[in-house]
């Protein structure tokens, strides 16, 4: 399934749009930042994290991101900073730190 | 029915970039949702609300999966629609007979419990292969705030205010799962956010019957029930340990409770970190707090009575 | 070659055949006197076996246009009927149909809307879903409401149109009068109808897409709704083109607007549906005593053919507007309305007048239509002046 390119959709003629107001595709909001609401996002410390993955299944946001089985990072781009994931993370292994923080080995 | 590790193998198919809250219940709710379809193709359709408008903004978005947003009240109607189509097609011999989709219809309680109680009854009772979730956060809460008749007893809403006359919500809480239970549905359920197992065991249950089936998922929202972002997961827990929001499911007619709850704590617990009771621990309305908890319990005692009556 | 079988049915037996015919692959389906035959006469279809429908007995008629609307966008040609109560209540499905610019084919048999409550033939229920964006076929025969259901899916289902249609027929008196009709087989129909091929369905569950989506928030919404107009504009042309064809098959004429006597007419009765029967019997009769009597029938109302109708009209001494719905509050009639406004910008323009009749199922008796063109020829005369609308035959 190829892109559908929006970049331009301010300059789209009533024509242009697909019929019908239909969004020809699926899941393109992925290109949609909701980073920017949030002002803490969470931390994860790997050395306490015991990979059970109620972070992912608790996510609102499709933002705890999972690869084989295992939790590696959070979408920075989409996650709110909701703090669900860090409240339920049962071995305290998820902080919220402020956004914007520069401490050294924040992920 | 998955653990969790082989749940997260699966495709999630709400993307993120949609415009809820932080926080929000619904979503979350989706997510566990079709997490239970596993991987046969799922055709989605929901209700205006919330997950629809915040999924929808124009060009983006959320849903990977096909979606149709229609109206308020005919989130089940459009998808009895969709589902007959499927069959209309593979009689004409344009889908091969052999070809497997799931349709799933989503709704918040009030275009489900209000508004979209006659469209949903109506598919339920036609007997369409589908699967109904209302993801149920006790208000119009798109429209700010307004109460719906799944609102809890005593709740605040903007239009069951709180003054000098009237304390928030004076009606009980409609019981919409008996309701569709009583449609001899082969499936319904009543599924909490904070019970992950629990919900994809039943979201499971319900794409795998051949038939209606039916899901009241309890979610939280932050805005509208005046509690923290980062508290949903807690308190649609501590309703379900309070006895708020017994789960379980009727199969065939046979009820079950599928989360027992030994030691109900008193609704307190669930009333506490929500803004939206706050009046209800006002001096004055110590006999407020006495009806909530009579009529949580009164509730209790009735779904344990179905749930025992096999026994 | 087609062939014609030559029948003596209803109007909605008509519209039933032509359902048929058609092979939708979803009818929803909900009971509305007077159109339930139709949805009965279906039904005996599905269960004969002789259709493949997926016949969805929905709850009300809001649902069944939900379901309409669920069901094309999935991909199926999706077929309906409906009158009055239950156009009204899915009149936001109305707009939504066509907003989502899907194909769905509806007969509506035209009944007064409440209050107070009442069965019979008018036109408020129709006139009322006028801005809806959908193409409104009228009938005034068993014969043409077969014609328009069948020609009305085509026009729909083109990819220059892409729009809900109606096709309406008067309620009672053609829904449920026994008339002279030619029923065409249905390999001709089939072949003439063809496949309808969607684009973006929800059953291609491979190319996942979104359908009703939010455009407010600043979203192009304005831009949606001017395609939307380009397309019912587009519409006039491809309704002409298969309509010809349609003739062509079947040997039955077809236009937009049809004439009586239109050629040098002087006195002109513009209507729409059956009484434009009762207004040429008696044109008839006023030809024979030496008036030059015309009938000019609106078949098509949306588009409306302003061009056409005031070309027809333009050169008349005086025109009688018939219109049996109300635009309460309005100068006149909707039917009124378009067509003062069709002949605004001619420098040569005749006395035009409106009358409302008819509603409720009220007798358009013969001496009715007498009494307008004998108006007309005493407003042409100078004897009466034009005056306000007139309740023709009202107490």
């Amino acid at each position: 399934m190829s892109k559908w390119d929006v970049s331009d959709i301010n300059q789209w003629k009533s024509d242009q749009f697909p019929r019908g107001a239909v969004i020809p595709t699926g899941g393109n909001s992925d290109e949609y930042v909701t980073g920017g609401w949030r002002s803490e996002r969470p931390y994860r410390d790997d050395d306490k994290c015991t990979q059970c993955l109620l972070c992912w299944v608790f996510c609102p946001d499709t933002s705890a991101m999972v690869k084989d089985q295992k939790v590696y990072d959070f979408d920075l781009e989409h996650c709110k900073g909701c703090g669900i994931c860090a409240h339920e993370c049962p071995a305290d292994a998820i902080e919220m730190v402020p956004e914007g923080c520069e401490l050294p080995g924040v992920k | 029915m998955a653990n969790i590790r082989e749940l997260s193998d699966r495709a999630d198919r709400l993307a993120g970039g949609h415009r809820l809250c932080a926080g929000c219940g619904a979503s979350i709710a989706v997510r566990q949702v079709l997490l239970g379809a596993g991987e046969t193709p799922v055709v989605a359709g929901c209700a205006t609300g919330c997950l629809e408008v915040s999924t929808t903004i124009y060009p983006y978005t959320s849903w990977r999966t096909p979606f149709i947003h229609n109206a308020f009240e005919n989130s089940a109607a459009t998808i009895s629609g969709v589902e007959a189509a499927f069959k209309g097609l593979k009689a004409a011999g344009k889908i091969p007979a052999d070809k497997r989709v799931k349709f799933v219809a989503f709704g918040g309680d009030g275009g489900t419990y209000d508004i979209g109680l006659q469209s949903l009854s109506g598919a339920m009772e036609r007997g369409h292969d589908m699967v109904y979730v209302c993801y149920d956060n006790g208000a119009y809460m798109n429209t700010g705030i307004q109460r719906s008749s799944a609102t809890p007893f005593g709740a605040w809403a903007t239009t069951s205010e709180v003054g000098a006359a009237h304390q928030g919500k004076e009606q009980r809480r409609k019981d919409l799962t008996s309701i569709i239970a009583a449609h001899n549905v082969p499936y319904a359920a009543q599924a909490s956010v904070s019970h992950w197992k629990d919900l994809t065991d039943k979201a499971e249950k319900a794409f795998a019957v051949e038939g209606p089936a039916f899901i009241n998922v309890l979610a939280p929202c932050p805005r509208g029930w005046r509690s923290k972002p980062e508290s949903t997961i807690e308190i649609a827990k501590a309703a379900v340990q309070t006895g708020f929001w017994p789960l379980f499911e009727v199969v065939d007619g046979d009820w079950k409770q599928t989360v027992k709850v030994m030691n109900r704590k008193p609704i307190e617990e669930f009333l506490k970190s929500q803004g939206r009771f706050a009046h209800l621990f006002k001096p004055g309305n110590e006999g407020l707090l006495v009806e909530v908890q009579a009529e949580v319990d009164r509730y209790w005692e009735y779904v344990q009575n179905r749930c025992n009556c096999g026994q | 070659m087609p062939t014609q079988k030559v029948v003596a049915t209803t109007g909605n037996t008509m519209v039933a055949e032509a359902m048929r015919q058609c092979a939708p692959d979803v009818v929803p389906a909900y009971p509305i006197t007077p159109q339930t035959t139709i949805v009965e006469e279906f039904a005996k279809f599905v269960a004969q076996g002789r259709v493949h429908t997926e016949y969805v007995t929905v709850e009300s008629e809001h649902s069944a246009m939900s379901a309409c609307v669920g069901a094309s966008a999935a991909g199926a040609r999706v077929m309906t009927a409906t009158s009055s109560q239950g156009l009204a209540l899915m009149w936001e499905e109305l707009h939504i149909a066509a907003g989502l610019r899907l194909p769905i084919v509806m007969a509506n048999a035209n009944r007064a809307l409440a209050a107070p409550i009442n069965i019979h033939c008018d036109h408020s229920d129709i006139m009322g879903a006028r801005d809806t964006g959908w193409i409104i076929y009228f009938a005034e025969t068993a014969q043409e409401a077969y014609d328009n259901t069948i020609m009305a899916l085509r026009v729909a289902e083109h990819p220059e149109v892409m729009l809900p249609a109606m096709s309406t027929l008067d309620g009672f008196i053609t829904t449920h009068s026994i008339d002279r009709a030619e029923l065409m087989d249905d390999e001709s129909v089939k072949a003439f109808v063809g496949d309808y091929k969607p684009e973006n369905a929800l059953l291609d569950v491979e190319n996942p897409t979104t359908h009703g989506s939010f455009s407010g928030l600043g979203g192009p919404y304005f831009e949606f709704k001017k395609s939307q107009r380009n397309a019912i504009d587009r519409s006039m042309a491809v309704i002409k083109d298969v309509g010809a064809e349609w003739t062509k098959l079947s040997g039955r004429p077809f236009d937009v607007i049809e004439g009586w006597g239109m050629e040098d007419a002087e006195y002109i009765i513009v209507a729409i549906g059956s009484t434009a029967g009762n207004a040429r019997h008696v044109a008839r009769e006023m030809r024979a005593e030496g008036v030059k009597a015309g009938v000019l029938k609106v078949r098509v109302f949306r588009p409306f053919p302003f061009a056409e109708i005031a070309d027809a009209i333009k050169d008349a001494k005086a025109v009688a507007v018939l219109d049996r719905s109300e635009s309460f509050g309005a100068e006149g009639g909707p039917l009124f309305l378009e067509v003062r406004s069709a002949l605004y910008d001619h420098d040569k323009r005749p006395a035009l007048v409106n009358y409302i009749y008819g509603l409720g199922g009220a007798d358009v008796k013969l001496e009715l239509m007498r009494r307008v063109f004998s108006d007309l020829v005493d407003i042409a005369d100078g004897v009466i002046e034009p005056g306000r609308l007139v309740y023709l035959g009202a107490r």
